[in-house]
């Protein structure tokens, strides 16, 4: 078996190559966790380092923890972070400014000075040949460790039973919001439209505009970009494009030299006049349909 | 190799998550710092428990992953409703009480 230990506490030569190869990635995934500038990106080296302990814990004679480490901490803890970071948005990255001065450095000091102590304390113990848990196993894990649970520590899971009920309530009450204000209706966003003057709703990017790519911002009847039309996210990145490099092609090409111009891939069939509303609709409905 | 190994690479885990947790200003990441702290400490409770043969440390680390877990549900709903009233995650700015 190669769980199994040898008389002196030894592991086995398998268990210890998983060991050294496991022990350096986790090692390396949680120094992902310490030095990415995303957020997305810790997350992910902190899954990496909690399936590495799954397999450790198998490794250890302890398949149910191994198991329940997959389920509730990658499977349940994770996701719930991932949710909460999307919930957030992605322009919460880190701030850089330092309010307390030096901080950062003294920080590093101390996990490195607490990494130094506690490794050498452990390193330096001594514990006496390891009795290893195949006695304790004999049953199989599972059922041994449910004896312990439900015997000799029953009272223990029905508090925590308690605690976890008084965590989802806690859950609902802290993010759980009054309405102060009357509940805004279809309707009532709708009047309000109208009298703002914008009957329709926000056009989507790309539209008049002589390319229909996410990040170029729609143009108005006017010819005059429409910044809004943009995702808050790409704005948000810096990854919008010029507006008024396009709002310039379009004026290139209402003052009649856009026959000369160069052609592009999109070619302006016809450009769309200002005096009259309907060709402008019918140019607006063409361009819909090219893009659905 | 012998079981102190284990022990070691949990105490270097738990010293990476106490440095996260001192460096990094989103809250999210602090609190990731967290759970790698808590889950170093298991790893240190499961090899305990192979070294005494004695299944008492697996039941105490499958107890900190049940309290880790409502720890995560109440900080989260915090980090929410503080991201809410203040647009923001980082624990810099949530300094009210200053001055």
């Amino acid at each position: 078996m190669i769980t199994s230990l040898t008389d002196a506490g030894q592991t086995t030569t398998g268990e210890a190559i998983l060991f050294w190869i496991l022990a350096v990635v986790m090692v390396l995934a949680a120094g992902g966790l310490l030095f990415a500038r995303k957020a997305v990106h810790a997350a992910l080296s902190l899954i990496v380092v909690m399936i590495g302990l799954a397999f450790l814990y198998v490794a250890q004679d302890a398949p149910f923890l191994g198991v329940v480490q997959v389920v509730v901490y990658t499977g349940a803890i994770m996701m719930l972070f991932l949710f909460v970071l999307m919930l957030v948005g992605v322009d919460a990255s880190d701030t850089l400014t330092e309010t307390l001065r030096g901080q950062r450095w003294i920080a590093a000091l101390g996990g490195l000075g607490l990494a130094v102590v506690l490794a050498g304390v452990v390193g330096r113990a001594h514990y006496g040949p390891a009795a290893g848990l195949t006695n304790a196993n004999a049953d199989s894990n599972p059922v041994a460790l449910a004896r312990l649970v439900f015997g000799s520590y029953a009272f223990a899971l029905e508090v925590v039973g308690a605690l976890l009920i008084t965590a989802a309530i806690g859950a609902i009450m802290l993010t759980h919001r009054r309405r102060l204000t009357p509940r805004v209706t279809q309707r009532e966003r709708s009047a309000a439209r109208v009298l703002d003057g914008t009957i329709a709703g926000k056009p989507a990017p790309g539209v008049y505009a002589r390319h229909n790519a996410m990040d170029v911002p729609a143009l108005g009847p006017d010819g005059r970009p429409i910044d809004t039309s943009v995702s808050r996210v790409l704005r948000v990145r810096g990854q919008e494009a010029d507006a008024q490099e396009y709002a310039a092609r379009i004026d290139r090409v209402l003052s009649g030299s856009w026959a000369t111009a160069p052609a592009s891939g999109v070619e302006a069939a016809e450009p769309p006049e200002l005096g009259e509303a309907g060709r402008v609709d019918e140019a607006a409905a063409a361009g819909a349909k090219e893009q659905s | 190799m012998t079981l102190t190994h284990y022990v070691v690479l949990a105490a270097i885990l738990f010293s990476i998550g106490a440095t996260t947790v001192l460096v990094r200003r989103n809250a999210i990441i602090v609190f990731m710092g967290v759970e790698l702290m808590l889950n170093a400490t298991n790893l240190a409770l499961v090899t305990f428990s192979r070294m005494h043969g004695n299944l008492t440390g697996q039941v105490l680390a499958f107890f900190v992953m049940v309290v880790a877990a409502a720890e995560v549900v109440i900080g989260l709903a915090i980090i929410i409703s503080i991201f809410r009233t203040r647009r923001s995650a980082s624990v810099d700015d949530v300094n009210l009480l200053k001055s």
